[in-house]
């Protein structure tokens, strides 16, 4: 799913993740530790400027592009910040602010910001107003979600540098970069969970059989597939929505993508718990790693319900067919 | 898992006139259909609008000029069929002919049945139905037992389709059947053969077998000493197997594996406007849709690429299915249903009685999921 460039950059960040992360890293991540050596390994691929704009030192890339990339991360259980220095360079850059190097993350103002206490820099979006400040320079209260992945609430001080949103992308760009990004991580995370499950599922023997063989196992995880193909299209879709039209044009989209993540996300880890079944609730297995994060990611940049509240309401509010209104927003190529 | 992998589409350059074009249609003629005919939707015959969407050039418009086609690419087509579907227009007559048995035709047939039949197809004038199961044959097709014997000039064949759709209303069939046994201990998949058969010959019989909401829907065919000439064969005798798994991901790939219950969702959100109480389950709705739209025109990309998106038809069909078979219960989430306009009333009455035949037709669901896990690697 994505584009060429967005397989290659995929294939060398899952190459970095084999090599430096694995589930001691997203252990100790839970612990509160930095993954330094992991966050090294993927940084040296440069793909923190990837949504920066060439002329302002960033590789130019579209969300499109890094969709591969945030799959991959999720595949691994995103142990290191990576999707969220993406997404602070991606917003810091269109308000017209210098990107710094480092590990930078952001959130809407008031949310709580992912890997907040990790991070060199952060963006901190109200509204259209877009502030950088050091991290070490705000008073974080630590906090963190279901999957113990650091969500830390700082308190501000005077930013190191401000700017304005453009038009394009609008006063909630902060909740749909993050919506984009959850939404392809899901995908991710799914494609890793289901692939426990059917290892599971091909080595686990009961009755003289691999339970694999069951056809009530098959048909659930026939299931698991297919919520998992339609969330990477999902994001995909809603990534290339918001590469044409800016973020702001793409709501309905990227609110479409997260309802689909959200959703396949419950079905996904309850059909992986249920293949793997006791094994998969231990601390030991790596399972949970992955399915705390679908529970929790579904919450980050609106829930189904919050979104699909919005896309309801819309749709209600729109004169004509709903159908008129979903085909108006097809795009043809340029001729 | 590569059977599982999806590349998005763009509409094809004119999509938005040529949906202007089939909206303009549909506008002439839709104040003749009920709303029982919209939600019957690909499952309504109508031969009359039939003809004129063939006078259109919208029936197999992707096939060679001289076979009356007009050499447009499928996510052309696909345009035309998601604007059909929307609409719930009747278009029960050409659906088959078009979407299976003439490319199935001009695939594998001979020059001599090409010219036959296709240009006829895309007249509306043969109207084509698909002849699989059996009484004692169903998801295990290979079992079938219908037969096609060599005689002098041709085959006859002996034995019983059932739950052909409109059957009594269809002009050919294009039947699998068994050409020869099966060898000792090797694959059922052997032995069979696809044979084109005429409703009206002498020693077919149909019988319409009433459906639970009272129509005669579907039909059972039996052939006593049915005479087929030598070239009602398909393709190669002893491939039929083959050709009618390949036939597949036509069948199933379409935007009528999702949308067959469309017009009720568009009555719905109509009907809902100022109840914000409703928003959250329209919303899941239209969500759900964009997903499905979105994958249904990347296997739509990759027939247009000429490949084989056999597992992906078979998981955007099973995706698909379940959002169409929920909507009206879904529906019934947001509002009782003697609150509801009549015509939504009514399409919802029909379509209740109607949904559990979309996770049948076409291939089970428990079909459709056992691919799917097949690619995953666990058969």
């Amino acid at each position: 799913m994505g584009t060429t460039i967005g397989a290659e950059l995929a294939e060398q960040a899952t190459r970095a993740l084999d090599d430096a992360a694995g589930v001691a890293v997203l252990r100790a991540v839970e612990d509160g530790a930095f993954p330094a050596a992991a966050w090294d390994a993927l940084g040296a691929l440069g793909l923190g400027v990837a949504l920066v704009p060439e002329d302002r030192g960033g590789a130019g890339l579209g969300f499109l592009d890094i969709v591969p990339v945030l799959e991959a991360l999720g595949r691994a259980g995103a142990p290191v910040p990576l999707a969220e220095s993406i997404g602070a360079g991606a917003l810091l850059s269109a308000a017209g602010i210098e990107v710094p190097d480092g590990v930078l993350t952001f959130a809407a103002a008031g949310a709580p910001v992912p890997w907040g206490r990790h991070a060199t820099h952060v963006a901190l979006v109200d509204g259209a107003r877009v502030a950088l400040y050091p991290a070490a320079a705000l008073r974080w209260t630590h906090g963190t979600n279901t999957a113990r992945e650091a969500r830390d609430i700082p308190t501000p001080v005077a930013p190191m540098a401000e700017g304005t949103m453009p038009n394009a992308w609008g006063a909630e760009a902060a909740m749909l970069v993050t919506a984009l990004l959850r939404s392809a991580q899901i995908a991710g995370a799914m494609q890793g969970a289901l692939a426990l499950a059917v290892d599971h599922a091909n080595t686990r023997k009961q009755f003289g059989r691999p339970i694999g063989r069951f056809q009530a196992v098959q048909q659930q995880l026939a299931v698991f597939a297919a919520e998992t193909s339609a969330v990477s299209v999902a994001a995909a879709a809603a990534a290339r929505a918001a590469d044409r039209r800016g973020l702001a044009g793409a709501a309905f989209e990227i609110g479409c993508a997260k309802v689909t993540a959200g959703e396949a996300a419950a079905k996904g880890a309850a059909i992986a718990h249920q293949v793997l079944a006791a094994m998969g609730i231990t601390e030991e297995h790596s399972l949970h790693h992955l399915t705390r994060r679908l529970w929790s990611w579904r919450e980050e940049g609106g829930t189904e319900r919050f979104w699909s509240a919005r896309l309801g309401a819309l749709v209600q509010g729109t004169p004509g067919p709903l159908w008129t209104f979903i085909t108006d927003r097809d795009e043809e190529p340029a001729a | 898992m590569t059977g599982l992998r999806f590349d998005l589409r763009d509409p094809p350059p004119g999509a938005a006139a040529l949906r202007a074009e089939v909206r303009a249609f549909i506008a002439e003629h839709e104040h003749g259909w009920a709303p029982e005919v919209r939600a019957r939707s690909w499952m309504g015959f109508d031969r009359d609008f039939t003809r004129a969407v063939g006078a259109r050039g919208w029936i197999g418009m992707c096939w060679p000029t001289e076979y009356g086609g007009a050499e447009r690419s499928f996510l052309d087509r696909n345009i035309v069929l998601e604007e059909m579907l929307a609409a719930g227009a009747p278009v029960g007559a050409h659906w088959i002919g078009d979407r299976q048995s003439g490319p199935l035709i001009l695939r594998l047939g001979t020059e001599a049945q090409r010219q036959k039949f296709l240009p006829k197809i895309t007249t509306g004038d043969y109207a084509f139905c698909i002849g699989l199961s059996e009484p004692d044959s169903g998801s295990d097709l290979a079992s079938l037992r219908t037969r096609a014997d060599r005689v002098d000039g041709g085959w006859v064949l002996n034995g019983r389709k059932i739950w052909t759709t409109f059957g009594h209303l269809c002009d050919w069939m294009i039947a699998l059947v068994r050409t020869s046994p099966a060898p000792e201990g090797g694959s059922r998949h052997q032995g069979l053969s696809q044979v084109l058969v005429d409703l009206k010959a002498p020693g077919v019989t149909i019988r319409p077998i009433h459906d639970l909401v009272g129509e005669k829907g579907f039909n059972e065919i039996t052939f006593d000493d049915v005479q087929l000439p030598e070239d009602a064969l398909v393709g190669q005798e002893g491939a039929g197997w083959a050709q009618a798994t390949s036939e597949l991901a036509f069948e199933r790939s379409g935007p009528d594996r999702y949308m067959s219950s469309h017009p009720l969702l568009e009555a719905g959100i109509a009907a809902l406007r100022d109840d914000p109480a409703a928003a959250t389950t329209l919303g899941r709705q239209v969500a759900r849709l964009w997903t499905l739209r979105s994958m249904s025109t990347a296997v739509a990309g990759m027939l247009q690429d000429g490949a084989d998106p056999v597992r992906q038809a078979a998981l955007v069909k099973d995706l698909g299915n379940d959002f169409e078979q929920a909507l009206p219960d879904r529906m019934r989430d947001v509002i009782d249903t003697d609150a509801m306009p009549e015509e939504m009333r009514r399409m919802h009455a029909y379509l209740t009685q109607i949904v559990p035949t979309f996770s049948l037709r076409g291939g089970t669901r428990e079909i459709m999921r056992g691919i799917i896990a097949r690619e995953l690697g666990l058969r």
